[in-house]
């Protein structure tokens, strides 16, 4: 599959190793060139085979570099939740990226998007719920 | 009417104090607590500090009686979720987002924001009018359709001059409606009309068929 990657901290940079390592052709965007320093180096995966791309993934030009528009997945994994938000909604609305996952912070917005047809994951909630689980078992 | 303004820049500042001269309700939702403060102390507790795209910020500025919420914060996607956030949660009936970048003008019209104001675009069009011989000038935003109704003026030695509508291709999404010629009655475009250089053709169009509709007519 051809995905396209916004945000390369470390759980971009991870993900995008583990599906080019599983053979799928990756492109992650990061406005910080010094991000891509992640995709370096870490002992359990193979070299980073994908394309590492400078830019805003908020703006369309950019995505279009990336090649979104024959992706058919597209992470956003940004710090900033309404970056993410306004990511996938051009990812789906403006290219219509057959699959469009979100990562917001915030559980309330999570929610919202959710109803409004975003596949939205929210860390605060699933970490939240594993930490209590912890302590419960 | 009661107006909810996100980001009390400089925009939200001085969109504050026009509004409040017009006798509205106005309440700002500013993240910096000095920003606030300096709002506070000029203009009364009009400022409360908090994150416009919150649900909760938006709950205690009581945003469910809004009828308006204006997102002026100088960042696009800031402005695009506080207002979607306020339009799908609070059922504010009208939401107005600034965007920085006019390439997105587009994407928050599909999205639902009801206006879109873009600073560089309205310089553009100031600049466009300004000179006559531009091609394309965009008159009315028809908001309910989200078309618009644009001037294009057909320049010397363009593929069009000579043909009538039938023989060049208008987009999908695009009508012609007028056509104005100097010294003859204005009069609307039929499959008779021939095209002649300076005819100046008002037209419904899309912004996904303006480019294409101007490139048809002006092209050479």
């Amino acid at each position: 599959m051809k995905v396209v990657i916004m945000g390369c901290g470390r759980v971009g940079a991870r993900l995008a190793r583990a599906l080019d390592a599983d053979g799928h052709a990756v492109t992650i965007v990061d406005n910080d060139a010094y991000s891509f320093r992640r995709l370096a180096f870490s002992p359990e995966l193979p070299e980073f085979k994908g394309k590492a791309l400078m830019g805003n993934g908020i703006d369309q030009e950019v995505l279009r570099r990336a090649g979104i528009e024959e992706a058919d997945a597209f992470f956003a994994l940004t710090q900033g939740d309404n970056r993410n938000i306004m990511a996938c909604q051009i990812a789906k609305r403006i290219f219509e990226v057959a699959r469009v996952i979100c990562r917001i912070y915030d559980p309330l917005r999570q929610e919202l998007y959710n109803t409004l047809g975003l596949e939205a994951i929210s860390p605060t909630t699933i970490i939240t719920q594993i930490l209590k689980e912890k302590l419960e078992n | 009417m009661y107006i909810i303004i996100v980001g009390g820049g400089r925009v939200g500042y001085y969109l504050t104090k026009t509004l409040l001269d017009e006798g509205h309700e106005v309440l700002i939702v500013e993240k910096e607590a000095n920003i606030c403060e300096a709002i506070n102390n000029e203009m009364g507790s009009i400022c409360i500090q908090g994150d416009g795209c919150e649900a909760a910020t938006l709950v205690a500025v009581g945003t469910e009686r809004a009828d308006m919420l204006v997102a002026v914060t100088g960042e696009d996607p800031d402005n695009l979720v506080a207002c979607q956030v306020a339009k799908h949660k609070f059922s504010v009936p009208r939401t107005v987002a600034r965007i920085r970048n006019p390439g997105n003008e587009v994407l928050f019209k599909k999205l639902g924001i009801d206006v879109t104001v873009s600073g560089t675009k309205v310089i553009l069009e100031l600049i466009e009018e300004d000179v006559p011989t531009h091609p394309l000038t965009h008159l009315l935003a028809i908001e309910d359709s989200g078309e618009e109704i644009v001037e294009i003026k057909i320049p010397p030695k363009a593929d069009a001059i000579g043909k009538s509508p039938r023989q060049i291709e208008i987009p999908k999404g695009s009508r012609l409606v007028l056509v104005i010629r100097g010294g003859s009655k204005n009069r609307i475009p039929t499959i008779n009309t021939i095209f002649r250089e300076g005819d100046r053709i008002i037209a419904i169009t899309t912004p996904e068929s303006e480019e294409e509709l101007r490139a048809t007519l002006t092209g050479v």
